[in-house]
């Protein structure tokens, strides 16, 4: 079969144009509402439970988890459910342990959660750190992901392609702030569930609606291997450890967690954790039965033969199944999905550069409104001249193990410190502090001693530390030094602060 | 003072329930993944044609994350949600002065 992927195709560029049309009206209408920094931030806090549900689905549901677990299914069956399952069961926890407090301890960040009971000055660096090196990484592996995506859909030169993800990015967030990024979001993710959908339906329209027939005919042609276990997890130790940091580092991404700021209080954040888990799980079910799709009817060679790692599956089956008009729209929802993902993660950095930096430990909270939204916009700028020069910086690179960095990062340094300071009474400043210091440079230290960086990308014979994901050593230190710190060398004054805020966490501001 | 310990009720109330769902959770996931990792070979076992049993068992986790977080809710907008009015109820408050 031959493809039109690649080439210049008239439909993806009308469905794109269409997209950025639609998204920057979205961003001037939202400009006009962008007035205090309350807006810039949180929309006024007037999202709705199903809206945030679907904006929270829109921030996660990035372009890794849609073209990359699609391919990876479409290449190696079973093996790609298990990323789907680790990606999703971090939900529950945000629900459980996380967003309900998150949403009543704070203002526009989770560092405002630690700085409400902890001495803000240290908390709030040290949150800085964590956070900023979360979306940094993030961030090169999306608008690397970028620059070759749009290359193979659209057959845009991968700089061109980085500048205007940048460009149409600050966009949004700069003009629109929170409530243009809500918005995009919920756009984006109701095209990425309703493409999804329609494809999973075209998919089995072809074998009678009958899932098993799909996977039969898939164990038919490359074996029944395909439905059980392969190659993916062959070291327990290193599974286990994906697992925790996929599973906690969910909780503790900042973009994701800024978004239940935007919800008028605590039940609304509540319900609109359910609606995001049952979308995304929805959306996990449907590429699973999409990379099935693309491993029968396109097949692994025709697959591997555009892009050695699967993640033009997706894009050709829309074609397979629905012609060039399909891969047009198809494309054009991948496009969206890079743009929303790299927006929503520009707008908490630039929380974190002015609310957490300037605003709180620069100025000591003495910001005027004015000043506030310069700086937030200011720090917007920024952020998105590093990300194209980034992106460009590291054109060509292997930046897949990025994400897992990511991920890494917000379950060693954020995760731990944002749920004891919720839940523990004890914790201290230097305990929260000197924890999010060291889950960030263990879980930096870890990769990078790690056969991943050192035998895959330097090519060294050995790797000092054994193991790929550093998760199962990083999130438990970090714990042990909050906990240990904070029992050597105690601070009543801090226990008193918890026992204050108690009924806050629980009732919000009243 | 009888409000303090309502509270103290609602915060170890919620405590209870948060860190047994995710307990839960965990055990759910990690008993799956560490099935994945030691016991290949049964996972691949066919329940059907075209159905393996470790596709099986990887839907039943995504089932289950959503009724523990569908759970939860049920239990924060009864339970919870009451206990929070309560606390938040005039005759509360003037108690806490």
């Amino acid at each position: 079969m031959t493809s039109s992927l690649g080439e210049p195709n008239a439909i993806a560029i009308t469905f794109f144009l269409l997209f950025i049309g639609l998204s920057l009206g979205i961003t001037a209408w939202a400009a006009r509402r962008t007035k205090t920094a309350e807006h810039f931030y949180t929309a006024g806090r007037s999202v709705t439970a199903f809206q945030n549900g679907l904006a929270l689905a829109g921030d996660f549901m990035s372009a890794a988890s849609f073209l990359g677990i699609a391919g990876l299914v479409a290449l190696s069956g079973f093996d790609g459910l298990i990323y789907s399952i680790g990606w999703l069961v971090g939900w529950p926890i945000v629900m459980f342990l996380i967003a309900e407090p998150l949403r009543n301890l704070g203002r526009y960040t989770f560092a405002d959660v630690l700085a409400a009971r902890l001495r803000q000055t240290p908390i709030r660096i040290a949150a800085s750190i964590g956070s900023l090196a979360v979306i940094a990484f993030y961030l090169i592996a999306q608008m690397v992901g970028a620059g070759n995506l749009i290359r193979l859909l659209f057959g845009l030169p991968y700089e061109a392609a980085v500048a205007i993800v940048g460009g149409v990015m600050l966009a949004y967030v700069l003009f629109g702030g929170m409530i243009a990024t809500t918005w995009v979001q919920i756009v984006k993710a109701v095209l990425l569930l309703g493409g999804a959908t329609l494809m999973a339906l075209l998919v089995l329209s072809r074998f009678d609606y009958s899932l098993i027939a799909l996977f039969s005919k898939a164990a038919e042609q490359y074996g029944s291997g395909v439905l059980s276990p392969g190659r993916q997890v062959s070291d327990p130790i290193d599974a286990v450890s994906l697992g925790l940091a996929l599973m906690l580092g969910t909780a503790g991404l900042p973009h994701i967690l800024m978004r239940f700021y935007t919800v008028p209080d605590a039940r609304t954040a509540r319900s609109s954790v359910g609606y995001a888990t049952a979308f995304i799980g929805f959306f996990y079910l449907l590429t699973f039965i999409l990379g099935f799709g693309a491993m029968v009817l396109i097949g692994r060679d025709a697959i591997t033969a555009i892009d050695a790692g699967g993640n033009m599956a997706a894009p050709l089956l829309a074609e397979g199944i629905g012609g060039t008009p399909f891969l047009g729209f198809i494309s054009a929802v991948a496009f969206a999905t890079i743009l929303a993902v790299v927006a929503g993660l520009t707008l908490s950095g630039a929380a974190t550069l002015s609310h957490d930096l300037w605003v709180s430990v620069v100025r000591g909270d003495k910001a005027d409104q004015r000043e506030q939204l310069l700086v937030a916009r200011g720090a917007t700028v920024l952020l998105a001249m590093v990300s194209i020069v980034l992106g460009i910086a590291f054109k060509g690179q292997n930046v897949a193990y990025m994400v897992g960095l990511a991920f890494a990062i917000a379950a060693s340094a954020n995760f731990p410190a944002l749920v004891l300071s919720i839940f523990w009474s004890r914790l201290t400043t230097a305990g929260a502090q000197s924890s999010m210091l060291v889950g960030t440079a263990a879980a930096l230290l870890l990769i990078y001693s790690s056969p991943t960086i050192q035998i895959d990308i330097l090519h060294n014979t050995e790797a000092w530390f054994p193991l790929r994901n550093p998760g199962i050593v990083s999130i438990p230190l970090s714990f042990a030094v909050a906990i240990g710190v904070s029992l050597v060398w105690p601070v009543s004054s801090e226990v008193r602060r918890f026992t204050e805020l108690e009924r806050q966490l629980h009732l919000g501001i009243e | 003072m009888p409000t303090t310990s309502t509270l103290e009720a609602v915060s170890a109330a919620r405590w209870r329930v948060a860190i047994s769902l995710t307990i839960a959770m965990m055990v759910v996931y990690f008993g799956f993944i560490l099935l994945v990792a030691f016991n290949k070979p049964l996972l691949g076992t066919l329940v059907t044609e075209g159905l393996s049993l470790g596709m099986l068992l990887g839907v039943v986790v995504i089932l289950v994350a959503w009724l523990l977080t569908w759970f939860y809710i049920r239990w924060a907008n009864t339970h919870y949600d009451a206990s929070l009015a309560q606390l938040r109820a005039p005759e509360a408050r003037e108690n806490s002065r």
